[in-house]
């Protein structure tokens, strides 16, 4: 089974209407060979955004986010991406905003089967509105449901050809999480390797989760 | 020493061997640079890090190793590196022995609002509202006041971004515990009056009778 393939090829498969998890935090970590290819080799529109941050200016993802292409944000923290914040003005249910953790957790979930989490982040705040809301040994918890995408993009530092990933550092992030919650998961990689050479011990997602790979025009080492 | 470094300098006094700590962008960071002699703490950042370092050197930097900011830095021996989901299982599973942060407003009730303005562009509460529910401890890391409009209120007005957490409140001009009967006011700035204080301050302030003179 070859995963490897062209950015231009494993962005195909993106439709009209997808919901797009992508990884990273800020600029680490983030996919940009991948939103690159979104932006010129795709012309997938009306998609639904999940990401910590919808990057910083200097993303890809703002590029796409101009071309009108997506129409919904899910995220945490929107104040490096100067798109997402317009989008919120012009349209307030454009874009909703979670905890950070509340984010993770609702994406964690949505791969690992869990279909929803009681949480203490929120209660009292706006973020509880039209959230169930449930007493446990006395202290107060949200109801949060799972969440789940048709595609993931991430970033890996290393992986080898059966897609196993190796996120270096920080860029570890939202990668893998975002990776095991949807149908379809294209990764780049900075390097990729032939199966064997890649320790088993610094596999961060293992790569029964990845149907495609790419090169990342971010290379590294070597 | 500016106010900002005056407030950092007094806050690092807080810490104590051994805690991890979270600090917020902006004035909490430089908390970091005041932590007492024989005094260890764990940085925790929120993307993933516990042990963060200082800032990396000019052409020493790594795309892959980068603080909550995004600017790259290092990390110091026994550092370890993780996920998303397992950094927020730290903060809100209260493995956080404190975090530092700033505030719009915070209130009589130690409720806390630091991530939206009405009206104004939001940036989003980021990993704030996780910080101040899951940490052991809360210390707010702020300026008194803006321009002479207070900060520190009877009740927040504006979105909170959490209910009841607040405990202690580190300014330029005082130190202030949360208390049930209200805010008491512990320490003041050196050359200030209660008077003074009050002035700038929403909340009706209860002296200490033991008041001290702040010292960074």
């Amino acid at each position: 089974m070859n995963k490897l393939t062209t950015p231009g090829e494993a962005v195909s498969k993106i439709k009209d209407g997808d919901t797009i998890l992508v990884g990273g935090f800020l600029m680490a970590g983030s996919p940009e060979t991948l939103i690159k290819a979104l932006l010129e080799k795709s012309a997938a529109k009306d998609l639904t955004v999940v990401s910590n941050d919808t990057g910083t200016a200097e993303s890809n993802m703002i590029k796409v986010m101009k071309e009108g292409r997506v129409t919904k944000v899910h995220a945490s923290y929107i104040g490096a991406n100067p798109m997402t914040g317009q989008m919120l003005i012009d349209d307030p249910d454009s874009v909703t905003l979670y905890p950070q953790g509340t984010l993770a957790e609702k994406v964690r979930c949505g791969g690992a089967g869990i279909a929803a989490f009681y949480t203490p982040v929120g209660v009292g705040t706006i973020i509880e509105n039209g959230k169930e809301k449930r007493a446990f040994d006395g202290r107060e918890y949200l109801l949060e449901t799972a969440m789940r995408g048709n595609v993931a993009i991430v970033k890996a530092t290393v992986a080898d050809k059966f897609g196993n990933c190796y996120m270096r550092g920080s860029t570890k992030n939202f990668g893998a999480l975002m990776a095991r919650a949807a149908d379809y998961v294209i990764a780049e990689a900075r390097k990729i390797v032939e199966v064997g050479e890649l320790d088993p011990e610094l596999v961060t997602l293992p790569g029964i989760f990845v149907d495609a790979l790419v090169q990342s025009e971010d290379t590294y080492g070597r | 020493m500016d106010a900002k470094n005056f407030i950092a300098a007094r806050v690092a006094k807080e810490l104590n061997d051994g805690d991890v700590v979270n600090l917020g962008i902006g004035l909490p960071t430089l908390v970091a640079n005041y932590v007492p002699e024989g005094v260890h703490i764990t940085l925790q950042a929120e993307h993933g890090i516990l042990g963060a370092g200082p800032a990396a050197n000019p052409g020493e930097e790594d795309s892959e190793i980068c603080n909550a900011g995004g600017f790259p830095i290092t990390v110091l021996p026994g550092a370890s590196f993780f996920d998303s989901a397992t950094s927020f299982a730290i903060i809100r599973g209260g493995h956080v022995d404190v975090t530092i942060l700033g505030a719009l407003q915070v209130d009589e009730k130690g409720n806390i609002a630091n991530w939206m303005v009405p009206g104004k562009k939001v940036p989003g509460m980021g990993g704030a509202m996780d910080l101040v529910v899951g940490a052991k401890e809360v210390i707010v890391a702020m300026e008194h006041h803006l321009k002479g409009s207070p900060k520190i209120m009877k009740l927040c007005s504006y979105p909170l971004t959490a209910v009841g957490v607040v405990k202690k409140i580190i300014t330029e001009m005082g130190v202030m515990d949360i208390t049930r009967d209200g805010i008491v006011l512990t320490e003041l700035a050196p050359g200030l009056t209660v008077e003074e204080i009050q002035a700038v301050t929403d909340a009706k302030l209860i002296v200490s009778d033991h008041l001290k003179v702040m010292d960074a």
